[in-house]
């Protein structure tokens, strides 16, 4: 460092005055250091948290399947909308009006408590729908079976579990064969289904699927359904394949022309570009909220910086007394508040990359290495921007000035 | 021979409007190189707005202050830090050393400002602990020492880099008679090596040890006497 007031004084002098003036004070300068660790670990790991989260949605909706057309309502039409219903998902199979349609499946779906021995646990949903889904959402079983059509029609009790649910209801034990009372209404397990892997906000293993019929007539009644999920023939037909449903829904549903539908039909990738917009808020959110640590962490130095030169103003005074010059003066403190900041930012990275190591509320952080050098050189722009202006004040005092400071 | 210190018409002023203080109304006096100078008052006269101003620590209002001939009003910032680390030795009444740091480091501090390297720096820093009687106590922080060692350890700071002129505002002032006595031998000392010292004394016999004894009343010298004409250059 090349004190323009005085290129003898060595760098290494510099730090050492900087270094022992910290070490002067060890409480309040980790203290300090807490405070911009802080910062830079929730920039780093807030970040690694929303990135992570758009990485599992992307995940969990690829693992919908392939060539796969989501079918829901379009909220907020009044009374002349219409609900999506059996004949609906029926109706979309149909070879001359629909060819691109390879399978359509109704969904209905709702939160069950499945209690099975003395074993308790709340399933997020449990989904009734027809064996369909079962190719279509790419779902394929690990041990026992899946149930068929015939099962569909004669409405039994059968139930196929996602691998977290099996897990928490039988805890590794075969759940083939078992019986599970789903909200006081009793079920048979007769399959269990492979992982698709855990994918964060909504983990696709963590589920129960039943005949639709099964579930109608014992849990969500005969009304609408959820969802209709619908398979196209091929990935290029796809297009056609939500033109046409889209004809047969809108003449189902007698939409004119010149009207908005009151259902949407969604690929995954408009899926995957609504969910990945909403994710993108939710980082930009994250984002700002660890920034404004940062800058919280930034004032900290600062303030501390404010105390130590007020503080040690008539040392200051010796040192200028002695001939210390206004650059030496100026670069002992900026390098006490530079170094502040750079242990505090090395130690933020250090705790920021540790954090993410571990699962947050379900979501597997990633770490995005650009917020880390961000994080980084902000701490330390922090350390020369805040640190130079008390370290200015300090070093442009007369010397009697700072001598007589009590 | 050269004066070292030439101040004509200097004044200082502290504060305005109501506040106003006139602490120097126009002093004049010229130091020769190797003079012992003891500078008394009272209390409130302007003494150390003097000394202050002759160690470059504070600026006069109005006055020239010339330094080994040069005008030290001309000087930059960066001049004058050079000035006070070369040319002066400040000791003040109370001590001033910086605290938490050892007796050694704080004798050391001007030859790093000089940007003297480590050995010599060492050397030179335990060679003036030597000389005031205080190799022994290197490693002491200033709250280990006595004040009358404290003094000393300062004293030492001052002389370290070898200043033409040695300044002093009641140096023992806060001292028993002992430490005192201390303290004045080796200004004595530096003395009779030809170094320049201006003090401020309240005591009679500390300023007794000095050749030349001027009196300071509000803001002016009034009275200026040499017991024996050192260089017989006295006006
Ligand atoms: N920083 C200051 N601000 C205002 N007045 C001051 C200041 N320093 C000294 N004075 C005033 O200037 C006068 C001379 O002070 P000083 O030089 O300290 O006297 P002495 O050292 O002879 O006791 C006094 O009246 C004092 O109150
Ligand atoms: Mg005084």
């Amino acid at each position: 460092m090349a004190q323009d007031g005085s290129p003898d004084v060595k760098t290494g002098e510099v730090l050492r005055f900087a270094l022992r003036g910290l070490a002067a004070n060890k409480l309040r300068s980790g203290l300090t250091t807490l405070g911009i660790m802080i910062g830079v670990a929730a920039v780093i790991l807030l970040v690694a948290v929303g990135s992570g989260a758009s990485a599992s949605i992307e995940q969990s909706i690829a693992g919908l399947g392939t060539n796969v057309l989501t079918v829901s309502r379009a909220g907020g039409q009044g009374s002349t909308a219409r609900p999506l219903t059996v004949e609906d998902a029926k109706a979309l199979v149909d070879p001359l009006g629909a060819p691109d349609v390879k399978a359509s499946s109704p969904v209905v779906s709702t939160p069950v408590t499945a209690v099975s021995g003395g074993t308790s646990y709340d399933v997020p949903q449990l989904i009734g729908t027809n064996p369909e889904y079962f190719s279509t959402s790419n779902s394929a079983v690990a041990s026992g079976s899946l149930f068929t059509a015939d099962d569909v029609s004669f409405g039994r009790k059968v139930l196929v579990l996602g691998p977290t649910t099996a897990q928490e209801l039988f805890a590794g034990a075969d759940p083939v064969g078992e019986q599970v009372l789903l909200d006081n209404i009793q079920f048979t397990v007769i399959g269990v289904l492979q992982s698709k892997g855990s994918s964060g906000l909504a983990n696709a293993d963590d589920t129960a699927i039943a005949p639709l019929t099964a579930v109608q007539n014992s849990l969500t009644g005969y009304g609408q359904v959820n969802q209709i999920l619908v398979q196209s023939t091929s990935a290029d037909s796809m297009s056609a394949a939500q033109a046409e449903i889209t004809a047969i829904l809108s003449a189902r549903h007698r939409i004119a022309a010149n009207q908005t539908p009151d259902f949407r039909v969604l690929s995954q990738e408009q899926l995957l570009a609504t969910r990945t917009t909403a994710t993108e808020t939710f980082t930009v959110l994250l984002a700002s909220v660890a920034a404004i640590s940062l800058l919280v962490g930034g004032i900290g130095v600062t303030n501390i910086m404010l105390v130590t030169v007020t503080e040690r103003i008539r040392e200051i005074g010796i040192r200028k007394a002695i001939g210390a010059t206004r650059g030496v003066i100026l670069g002992q403190f900026l390098t006490e508040a530079t170094l502040l900041s750079l242990f505090g930012g090395a130690l933020g990275v250090a705790a920021g990359v540790v954090g993410s190591q571990f699962t947050i509320a379900g979501i597997t952080p990633v770490v995005v290495p650009g917020s880390i050098f961000l994080a980084f050189g902000v701490s330390a722009l922090i350390g020369l921007f805040f640190g130079s202006y008390p370290a200015g004040r300090a070093a442009s005092l007369r010397p009697i000035e700072a001598l007589r400071h009590d | 021979m050269n004066p070292v210190i030439e101040v004509t018409a200097l004044h200082k002023t502290y504060g305005t409007g109501e506040t106003e203080v006139h602490a120097l109304r126009g002093v004049d006096l010229t130091v020769w190189s190797g003079e012992y100078l003891a500078i008394m008052g009272a209390s409130g006269s302007g003494k150390s707005t003097l000394l202050n101003v002759l160690g470059c620590l504070d600026v006069p209002t109005r006055g020239t202050y010339k330094l080994d001939g040069i005008d030290v009003g001309d000087l930059n910032e960066r001049q004058l830090s050079l000035v006070r680390n070369r040319k002066i030795g400040f000791v003040f009444q109370s001590y001033n050393l910086v605290p938490r740091t050892s007796a050694l480091s704080n004798v050391e501090l001007p030859l790093i400002y000089a940007g003297v390297g480590r050995r010599e720096r060492r050397k030179r820093a335990v060679a003036a602990l030597e000389m005031v009687g205080l190799a022994d106590r290197s490693g002491h922080k200033p709250n280990q020492l006595s004040g009358g060692q404290q003094q000393r350890v300062a004293l030492a700071r001052a002389l370290v880099t070898g200043p033409a002129m040695v300044l002093a505002d009641e140096p023992t002032g806060n001292l028993d008679s002992e430490s005192t006595d201390e303290v004045l031998a080796v200004f004595d000392r530096l003395n009779r090596i030809g170094r320049t010292i201006v003090m401020i004394t309240h005591e009679d016999h500390v300023a007794g040890r000095a050749a030349r004894t001027v009196r300071v009343s509000d803001g002016q010298i009034v009275e200026d006497t040499s017991r024996w004409h050192r260089t017989g250059a006295l006006t």
